[in-house]
């Protein structure tokens, strides 16, 4: 039987397991919206920017590990999807994004809501297709589910004109793909295995620096065996943030620009560094002549590009690493450390990170820690970019595995928004908390909309300082105080703004205030913004400076005192 | 792993779609990797092309060139041939002006160079030359005084000698199979 475009779209959808798409129609994706109408099997959720789609879809899917669907329409739809997609491409999140084009005759003629979305996309996409007939699309859309879940994920850009929704063609399902030019390795060399777990054996002062991998693999049960089994203290980075428990004795934290100086120093310090699943990122690194200059590196990833890309590798190993692991852990020696561990113990001592001063002053590391104490630390955490992402991840200590989402690579502010909505409805069982800044709030708050009108059950915590706090800092620290379009001195007020989107809201001035106000949040059944007016020009430390060693570490004032 | 730049020849073997010149030539630029020659062609195998990049570079940037354009879907095969035993060739349309009296000594360089003459006309003559690159270069150095009009150079080309080593698509040559590093020297 023939059916249109626009069905073999939802049939397609429908056969990927698809059940909800973020989006906006408009022209060039008209008749694909007028077909799903007729498939409701497909939830669609109407976001109110494509932005917002595309980082909910985003959120959604590193939740869920499921492929996140968005769609916009031609030009300047599919353009606002661009932000939310190269978000994905660089945190490694599968999603496809499928957006209509104009009809086939007008492309290349400049035509109304005309853009070369194909071409926009291409450097921040793992792989985008303009499908130019219906007969195309099945096998289009079925590449472009596999592509984007499979080796390391990201997302895939679906572009279709108009009229190739409404032209019909035979519907098959492919059952499988033909990619000869994609064949992700999925398991280990045996021969680099086994010198990985010689390398272990022989360290004395081992790392593991433990990344966004884990998660994608969902190899936290084996992470946690090697650690124990070879007594290997665990670093994680932004993104590998509750890949690991943070109550674990060998949890030691989050290293680099805003990390724990005790990990940082440990990986100074360390013989062999273990990175898994995680890209050596300049956040992370600084100065890479100077990244931990006695340790030899073994490295497993997914991607063979991210092998000696940044740091050299004298065990590189490619493959799935939920596999390399179990296979790693078949092999490896156990193994104890004390002395290396009473080593770091001292450094904990000596470099008291996550200390925070005694003041009455509402220090937004307080908010961060209270936010923890109600939800168990058992919460997703869902945050924007800056100073509030790494006050999260410092001080909110999680329980549960994949429980923080934020955007790490491209550092996208507004991400908060959006992507819970996103979290949210993928995980409706679970509590879902947005730390927001003040400022990345604004980029996308007319999500707030779509959350009322889906009762997405989201609780927003506002760090609201008034400033581009992280700028503000660099500007206190690296540029004389030279405030400069800094501070927001017209912020509306957040609480009458919930009212006025029918949500509940809650001001805290006063540290007291503040474990009451997220308990009365969490008891409420519909969402919440709580706004915080946080001390507001505190900063986040430790930091290294961007390009810097250790030797550049500057730690708190207060924390400097302690030792 | 060395950080001296040379000449590497790689070699790619890629869907024939709409888009994959693109594609990798965006891959290229966005990275900061340089292309001194790129040629492209029909391959043996229907619906699939082959490219011929020249590019300088170390060997930790030239293993990354490999890496990266293996990550693209349409590509299905990377070779680097620099250190293997190759034949590679450039075909170069050489226009060079002419008179009467320095025609007779052009058409005896062209004979040398076992160029052939592909065009005459009153006042200049076109030469088709094929070799390796050293050997175009010379015979542009020796016409320049007779002038040179245009000149259109396809790129390098190149095969591996034999039977034992082969650009052709398989699948035992990708990147990870061997130790995490790309390509068949691995």
């Amino acid at each position: 039987m023939k059916l249109t475009g626009g069905q073999i779209v939802c049939e397609s959808l429908i056969k990927e397991g698809v059940d909800v798409v973020f989006g906006i129609p408009g022209g060039a994706i008209l008749p694909l919206y007028q077909t799903m109408y007729y498939y409701p099997q497909i939830r669609h959720i109407l976001t109110r920017h494509e932005e917002g789609a595309s980082m909910a879809a985003d959120g959604y899917a590193r939740v869920t590990g499921k492929v996140g669907v968005c769609m916009a329409t031609s030009g300047p739809g599919a353009t606002n999807l661009v932000t939310g997609i190269t978000t994905a491409q660089m945190d490694s999140v599968p999603m496809v994004a499928i957006t209509g084009q104009v009809s086939r005759p007008a492309i290349g003629r400049d035509a109304f809501q005309e853009t070369d979305v194909t071409g926009i996309t291409l450097p921040v996409t793992k792989h985008n297709y303009l499908v130019m007939s219906a007969s195309e699309i099945a096998e289009a859309i079925k590449e472009a589910f596999y592509i984007a879940n499979t080796g390391r994920p990201g997302p895939v850009l679906v572009d279709i004109p108009k009229d190739v929704f409404t032209e019909t063609a035979e519907f098959h399902y492919p059952d499988g793909v033909d990619l000869p030019g994609y064949k992700p390795v999925m398991d280990g060399h045996p021969a680099q295995i086994r010198r990985a777990a010689q390398l272990i054996s022989e360290a004395k002062r081992p790392v593991i620096l433990a990344g966004h991998g884990v998660i994608i693999s969902r190899g936290y049960d084996d992470l946690l065996e090697l650690a124990e089994k070879a007594q290997i203290p665990v670093i994680t980075t932004l993104l590998g943030r509750s890949a690991f428990p943070d109550s674990h004795a060998l949890f030691v934290g989050m290293p680099g620009m805003h990390g724990v100086a005790y990990a940082s120093l440990a990986i100074d310090e360390a013989d062999l560094v273990i990175g898994l699943g995680m890209r050596f990122d300049d956040r992370i690194t600084g100065k890479i002549s100077a990244f931990a200059p006695n340790a030899k590196v073994i490295h497993v990833d997914i991607d063979p590009a991210e092998i000696d890309k940044n740091v050299h590798a004298d065990v590189p190993i490619v493959g799935d690493l939920g596999r390399v692991l179990k296979q790693l852990n078949q092999i490896v020696q156990p193994a104890t450390h004390p002395e290396w561990l009473k080593r770091i113990d001292e450094l904990r001592q000596d470099h008291p990170s996550l200390r925070i001063r005694e003041t009455d002053k509402l220090l937004p590391q307080y908010v961060v820690r209270d936010l923890c104490e109600a939800t168990e630390g058992s919460a997703i955490v869902v945050t924007g970019v800056g100073q509030h992402q790494m006050w999260a991840a410092q001080h909110y200590a999680h329980t549960e595995a994949n429980s923080f989402i934020t955007s790490g690579g491209l550092g996208s502010m507004g991400f908060e928004v959006p992507a819970a909505m996103g979290a949210q409805v993928g995980q409706p069982d679970r509590v879902v908390w947005s730390i927001c800044g003040d400022g990345g709030f604004q980029m996308t708050m007319s999500e707030l909309a779509t959350i009322v009108e889906n009762n997405i059950p989201v609780k927003f915590a506002i760090f609201n300082n008034g400033y581009l706090g992280m700028v503000r800092q660099w500007q206190e620290i690296f540029y004389q105080k030279d405030y400069f379009s800094t501070h927001y001195t017209g912020n509306p007020d957040f609480v009458k703004l919930a009212d006025a989107f029918g949500i509940r809201g809650i001001r805290v001035s006063r540290r007291e205030e503040s474990i009451e106000a997220i308990r009365e949040a969490m008891a409420h059944p519909g969402p919440v913004l709580v706004d915080f007016m946080v001390e507001d020009e505190e900063n986040v430390y430790p930091m290294i400076p961007p390009g810097e060693s250790t030797a550049e570490l500057m730690e708190e004032p207060f924390a400097r005192e302690l030792r | 792993m060395t950080t001296q730049t040379s000449e590497h020849t790689i070699v790619a073997l890629v869907h024939d779609k709409p888009g994959v010149l693109n594609r990798v030539a965006s891959m290229f630029r966005r990275r900061g990797f340089n292309i001194s020659s790129l040629a492209v062609g029909n391959s043996e195998t229907n619906g699939f092309s082959r490219m011929t990049f020249v590019v300088d570079g170390d060997e930790a940037t030239v293993d990354q060139i490999t890496k990266q354009l293996y990550k693209l879907i349409d590509v299905v095969k990377v070779s680097d041939i620099s250190e293997e035993d190759v034949v590679v060739r450039e075909l170069a349309l050489i226009k060079v002006r002419t008179t009467a009296s320095t025609r007779p000594e052009i058409l005896q360089l062209a004979e040398i160079f076992r160029s052939s003459v592909v065009d005459v006309s009153p006042d200049s003559v076109i030469l088709e030359v094929t070799g390796d690159e050293d050997k175009v270069d010379s015979l542009i150095r020796i016409l320049k005084p007779f002038g040179i009009r245009e000149v259109m150079r396809t790129g390098r080309v190149g095969l591996m000698r034999g039977m034992t080593k082969s650009l052709a698509m398989d699948n035992g040559n990708r990147p990870g199979r061997g130790n995490g590093r790309s390509n068949g020297r691995a």
